[in-house]
């Protein structure tokens, strides 16, 4: 089996798609003859055609609501924005109309469009090309979100959201493109919506992460096993919404701890949504107070300060330290 | 994708005389009613009526193929019950009630008719229009020979949404008939006041679209450029903008005191009345009696009658419904 970086996983998952159902298309700005900004397109041009790979202007609002047309009309759209901090152009689009139209025409139109975006950061670029917004999307009912960690979760969950009947948010952590590398199965599964995994079994603390943070999150886990003899149960979300609640409370209603872990600002994330469902879900059974790592609640930083902002192995390991000996 | 295009479509037909005229006296009068169960507490959600701009939807709507899209703004009674929709539907719809168009999801601002391809009025200026982009990019790409006919306000052609959308259906030639309805009002600021270029069929020159001015209220005048508009867009050469310039006689919504225009103004305006220029064009030339007039007026006050009928009896959607279509069911 071929073991590849999430860029070659993405780019797998799209060209099987496209074979498969010619009513895929792929729409946005460089995504065609350049191959996107990143690569993840690379060679879908050529096999499949200006038709069906579009090259667009630099227009978010056009783009994302010309995908809402198409999506209605017969067709699943895949539009790609460059960076997910561009998405705010479009955000109108997304937000009052691909998430909602559904709902508005009790359910005449629904809108199976796939909007794939880079997130987050730690590429050493500056504020708007390192956004985490990934709870904006939770408060856009309608919407769904995915958050791959891997290159075969990316390659499972892209299948999924190409298939879905709704409006899918594809979050593609970008300071994990191109390494680790994992085995993908080439034809392999699709990975469903709304579910999360345990990738790292565990007694003492449930660790809830997503996206590029599960690398530094399994790091902590095995220094805290090692240096502390903590045993870490690593949960990864993949999934914003719809949230797999029901494994993260089940989780901790075990180990009776939780620290998560994500980019985004602490405010109101969706660490904060976690914490909020285990108080009513499962507060009885915890030990301690539920903890965040998290980026800070300021403007995402420059290149040269950004390792302060982003979580890291020790801010981890402090958090899982202090919520064992609460 | 195949991109090859199916026969073209039969030349653009206007309405009858007789059944236009009747087209725009529904309109008349339904929004009428509707004003009327506004302030009567029967319909919420605020209101934006269409009298004074009834020509437009009279005159272009009819023109089209049930194939084709429409989409549209928050002043969109007229244009869905020109393009079919059920009246007791609509006025269901505003009244939030289960048996409306949009099942009481929707109300006066997002009508839609999965049946007619009447893909929704909307309360945000300018947002239908990428959305119209895209379904005629569809079905251009499906080789399928509809149009799409996107209605907005002068007050849309601020949004960047109007530029860009114009840019992408010129860059890629898709089959979109932009109808400006020009009111020279945005809520309650004149064109000159919010355009530094009033002259809205210019704007499409940068574009590369052919564009039209036409007396929005003269039906006959609205009919003819719509003729030529919609040949221009199934000829394939891509998108048309026709500018319809009109005047709306009533305020903005009903919560809007007017402060904005003189009475003197209006007064002017409905010298030109769309429904009695027509109905005045028709007696000139004889094919229209007082007896015509008056049969047509009672049997639109029969439909409108039957229409509130329809919306009194309807149910509500049950509260927990509401959680219903938020995502499709067998995804979850």
């Amino acid at each position: 089996m071929p073991k590849l970086n999430m860029v070659k996983a993405i780019n797998l998952a799209l060209h099987e798609e496209m074979a498969r159902d010619p009513s895929v298309v792929i729409l946005g700005e460089d995504v065609g003859r350049v191959g996107g900004v990143f690569r993840v397109t690379e060679g879908l041009f050529e096999k499949f055609g200006a038709q069906r790979v579009i090259d667009t202007p630099v227009s978010e609002a056009g783009i994302v609501g010309c995908a809402i047309g198409m999506a209605i009309n017969g067709l699943r759209p895949i539009a790609e924005i460059q960076f997910s901090g561009f998405m705010f152009n479009a955000f109108h689009q997304l937000n009052c109309h691909a998430a909602r139209f559904r709902y508005r025409s009790w359910g005449h139109y629904p809108v199976p469009m796939v909007m794939r975006a880079p997130i987050g950061g730690g590429i050493r670029a500056l504020e708007h090309h390192n956004d985490s917004e990934e709870a904006l999307y939770v408060q856009s009912p309608g919407l769904k979100a995915v958050y791959p960690s891997t290159p075969a979760a990316a390659h499972g969950l892209l299948l999924s959201a190409i298939r879905d009947s709704d409006p899918v948010m594809y979050l593609e952590p970008k300071r994990v493109y191109r390494a680790p590398v994992e085995e993908v199965p080439e034809g392999g599964d699709a990975w469903p919506i709304g579910k999360g995994r345990i990738v790292r079994p565990g007694k003492h603390i449930t660790l809830v992460t997503w996206g590029a943070m599960l690398q530094e999150t399994l790091e902590a886990a095995e220094k805290a096993d090692q240096e502390l003899k903590i045993a870490c149960e690593v949960i990864d979300l993949l999934s914003i919404v719809p949230m797999d609640t029901p494994l993260i409370v089940e989780s901790v209603s075990r180990t009776g701890r939780c620290v998560i872990v994500h980019e985004a600002q602490a405010a109101c994330g969706v660490g904060a949504e976690i914490s909020a469902r285990l108080n009513e879900q499962a507060l009885l059974r915890l030990e301690a107070p539920v903890a965040r790592v998290t980026g800070w609640d300021i403007p995402y930083p420059f290149f040269a300060r950004e390792h302060g902002f982003l979580p890291n192995v020790p801010r981890i390991l402090k958090a899982i330290d202090q919520t064992m000996a609460f | 994708m195949n991109a090859e295009r199916s026969p073209l479509p039969p030349e653009p037909r206007p309405l009858a005389p007789g059944a236009a005229l009747r087209l725009m006296l529904l309109i008349r009068r339904f929004e009428e009613k509707c004003a009327e169960l506004y302030s009567a507490g029967k319909i919420h959600g605020f209101l934006h009526l269409c009298i004074g701009e009834e020509a437009i939807a009279a005159g272009v709507l009819p023109l089209l193929e049930p194939g084709d899209a429409v989409v549209s703004t928050y002043r969109e009674h007229g244009h869905a019950l020109a393009r079919g929709v059920p009246a007791g539907s609509v006025l269901a719809e505003m009244y939030g009630k289960a048996n409306g168009c949009s099942r009481g999801r929707g109300g006066s601002m997002h009508l839609f008719d999965a049946t007619r391809r009447f893909l929704g009025g909307n309360a945000i200026v300018g947002g239908g229009l990428p959305l119209a982009v895209g379904l005629a990019l569809a079905d251009q790409m499906q080789g399928q020979p509809h149009l799409t006919a996107c209605f907005f306000g002068d007050g849309a052609v601020a949004e960047g949404e109007f530029h860009e959308s114009l840019n992408l259906a010129a860059l890629w030639k898709l089959p979109v008939l932009l109808v400006c309805e020009n009111n020279f009002y945005a809520m309650g600021t004149h064109i000159h006041r919010h355009q530094a270029q009033p002259d809205i069929a210019r704007k499409a020159d940068g574009y590369g679209i052919p564009a039209a001015v036409v007396d929005g209220m003269d039906l006959k005048a609205v009919e003819a450029a719509a003729q030529h508009a919609i040949a221009a867009v199934r000829s394939g050469q891509g998108p048309f903008l026709l500018e319809a310039r009109t005047y709306r006689f009533r305020a903005h919504s009903m919560y809007d005191p007017e402060l904005y225009r003189h009475k003197a103004e209006v007064e002017e305006w409905k010298k030109r009345d769309p429904v009695a220029l027509f109905t005045a064009q028709l007696r000139a030339e004889q094919r229209l009696t007082d007896a015509d007039r008056e049969a047509l007026e009672a049997s639109v006050a029969e439909e409108v009658a039957a229409a509130v009928a329809f919306a009194e009896a309807g149910p509500w959607e049950p509260l927990a419904d509401l959680l219903k279509d938020v995502h499709t069911v067998e995804a979850l």
